[in-house]
């Protein structure tokens, strides 16, 4: 083990897979002279060749399509999207063509593009650079989703989006990028699609994914020191989901909070819910409980921000609720 | 000049497309195609001039009115037949219909349902090429109309600023599904946006073949020689409606048949080569009537072929 940061565990992941294959490339704003607007890039293209990590320019249309034109034509690119808010000016890109092309032309094509999104709110970056945007993409078939929340996931899940022949989205929280956390010598893959208990309990689940896992984890621990024991399921893959996972703690435990930074209104603990409800209502012992941050865009004033945040103290007042 | 076996695949190309399309417009009406289709008849001689400057491992990004692009590259008459009747033994096993026809097998990467969404995903193929230092050129054929998406900026700034061997084929057909494209333009000849851009625009007339291929000719060897990109407007027009079925209320049966008989590019060709003593009639009719039958044959096995299983639904979604 060694013990890294988020943004170093993907920048790991980058240099490794980009020196296993040539076919792997990855372009975006500010990612080559600049390292990034986080960092995560930086010096990548002394260690991999300069040639494969691509300035563009500020054109997230055409990186995005040409991306996926890349990948039509044999290549594996990697975009960055620099803040995932700025999907809305690529959509098209992602939705009509990304997620269409294999299944639209009878699987006669792959489509091996990773969109790197770094997303979520910080300090102060008000409505459009603070967004969280994941349950657009669970809405699309076509697309896998990641939501990292460590950095060993960070590197695992990056590298297996890499070698995926599907379009993948690949959240990054920009919050989580200093922080560190032990990631395994050597080889190392996140499987997609599998969610993991981080914590282990039998009161209840607290079931979520990305920066927020870190609340839930934060919750559990308060939840513990007032006797109740609480499981943490981190989703790590939004599509496909892990449905096994997810009914299997909740059929342990029996009560179940859903909780993300997106919005609750339309949100992937919208989803899970659902699945919940369909596959598992006869073992709750309460109702499902969904935390999540208010259906408003994310404000600037530190005041109305602090307002806007999800905190730990909502997760488990949440949690308390169901007993 | 011009090789015998090159005027050959140049008329094969363009009696192809127009008996194809034609057969299409026949069935389409009778009720025997689902969805709705777009007939690329009256630009035959643009896909053919250019394609025929392109090889089997070239590069071409098509639009909804994709079906000249796809047989001037290479595509096969049944496959694509087939997938227009939503057949099983379609190039997309019925997944994809008129809009969304791809041979990967030519380097035809796919017609687009959205008016222009080829022009990045053809950037992106020529980068591609660049990384991989192969001599593959992309060819991205977009219409009038969709020279006024953004798409078009971030591509041709794109491959401008990384000198990519992209040829932008602006089909300027005059009409923007039922809009003349003078008024929503703010250039006569999107060739002129081409300064925009650090690359060459040339404005030809789209319905002679040989104006086509000798632009597309030289836009196609620079390209290749890592001279960057190039914007060629053919100037043609459009011969049927938006779709087959339009109504067309917005210009008269008059208009059309007096600008199909002044531009038919098919009669253009033949007028040409037999003043110049190129080719005979009567190896004109024996590439006629072997086109005709191709796509005869064409017909024949689309309509006896199966529809896909329902099972098929949840197939090549995922790799």
């Amino acid at each position: 083990m060694k013990n890294i940061t988020f943004s170093q565990a993907t920048l790991e992941a980058m240099q490794e897979e980009m020196q296993r294959d040539p076919k792997v490339f990855v372009m975006g704003e500010d990612i080559a002279r600049q390292g990034g607007i986080f960092g995560q890039f930086k010096d990548l293209g002394s260690l991999v060749g300069a040639e494969r990590v691509i300035d563009t320019p500020i054109s997230e249309t055409a990186i995005v399509g040409a991306a996926v034109g890349a990948a039509l034509a044999g290549m594996r690119p990697v975009a960055d999207m620099h803040f995932a808010d700025f999907f809305g000016v690529c959509m098209d890109e992602v939705f009509n063509q990304m997620a269409k092309i294999r299944y639209m032309f009878g699987g006669q094509t792959k489509v091996p593009v990773v969109v790197r999104a770094p997303d979520g709110m910080g300090k102060g970056a008000a409505a459009q650079h603070s967004q969280s945007v994941e349950a657009w993409f669970v809405h699309i078939p076509g697309i896998q989703v990641v939501v990292p929340s460590n950095a060993a996931d960070a590197k695992g899940l990056l590298k297996s989006a890499i070698r995926s022949d599907n379009p993948v989205v690949y959240f990054e929280n920009k919050t989580l990028f200093p922080i560190k956390g032990d990631v395994p010598e050597g080889e190392h893959l996140t499987p997609i699609g599998k969610a993991c208990i981080t914590r282990e309990g039998k009161d209840v689940t607290l079931i979520s994914y990305s920066a927020m896992l870190l609340k839930c984890l934060t919750a559990a621990e308060t939840l513990a020191k007032e006797g109740i024991s609480a499981e943490v399921l981190d989703l790590r893959t939004l599509s496909p989901l892990d449905t096994e996972a997810i009914l299997a703690s909740v059929r342990k435990t029996s009560r179940v909070v859903i909780a993300h930074e997106a919005v609750k209104q339309g949100g992937v603990g919208a989803e899970v819910a659902a699945i919940i409800a369909e596959e598992a209502l006869d073992a709750l012992d309460a109702p499902i409980a969904r935390v999540a941050s208010p259906f408003t865009p994310v404000p600037f004033s530190p005041t109305l921000e602090e307002a806007y945040r999800v905190r730990p103290e909502h997760i488990v007042a949440a949690a308390k609720k169901l007993f | 000049m011009y090789s015998k076996e090159l005027l050959r695949n140049m008329f094969i190309s363009m009696t192809r497309i127009r008996y194809f399309e034609e057969t299409i417009e026949k069935h389409f009406l009778a009720g025997e195609i689902p969805g709705f289709t777009h007939l690329y008849i009256g630009e035959e001689a643009v896909a053919t001039g250019v394609c025929q400057n392109l090889a089997n491992n070239d590069f071409i990004e098509s639009t909804h009115r994709g079906h000249g692009h796809c047989i001037a590259k290479g595509a096969e008459l049944h496959r694509m037949m087939a997938e227009i009747f939503g057949k099983v033994t379609g190039y997309c096993k019925g997944k994809g219909g008129s809009m969304h026809i791809a041979d990967f097998s030519v380097g035809m990467l796919g017609a687009n349902g959205v008016v222009g969404g080829g022009y990045t995903l053809a950037t992106g193929a020529a980068l591609a090429a660049k990384l991989t230092e192969s001599d593959q050129v992309a060819a991205v054929f977009f219409g009038d109309g969709a020279s006024n998406r953004g798409t078009f900026h971030e591509a041709a700034n794109m491959a401008g600023a990384w000198k990519l061997p992209v040829i932008f084929v602006c089909e300027n057909n005059e009409w923007a599904s039922t809009t003349p494209t003078a008024t929503t333009t703010a250039v006569t000849d999107i060739a002129k946006r081409a300064a925009g851009y650090a690359m060459p625009g040339v404005t030809v007339d789209g319905n002679d073949v040989f104006a086509v291929y000798d632009a597309a000719k030289k836009m196609v060897t620079d390209a290749r020689a890592g001279k960057g990109p190039a914007l060629l407007e053919c100037k043609t027009y459009r011969i049927k409606g938006h779709f087959v079925g339009d109504p067309e209320k917005y210009r008269t049966k008059e208009e059309v048949q007096k600008r199909f008989a002044a531009s038919d590019p098919l009669k253009n060709f033949e007028t040409r080569v037999t003043n110049e003593k190129w080719m005979t009639k009567a190896e004109l009719e024996a590439i006629r009537a072997n086109s005709a039958k191709e796509v005869e044959e064409a017909l024949d096995f689309a309509k006896k072929s199966a529809s896909p299983d329902p099972s098929e639904l949840y197939t090549d979604l995922y790799s």
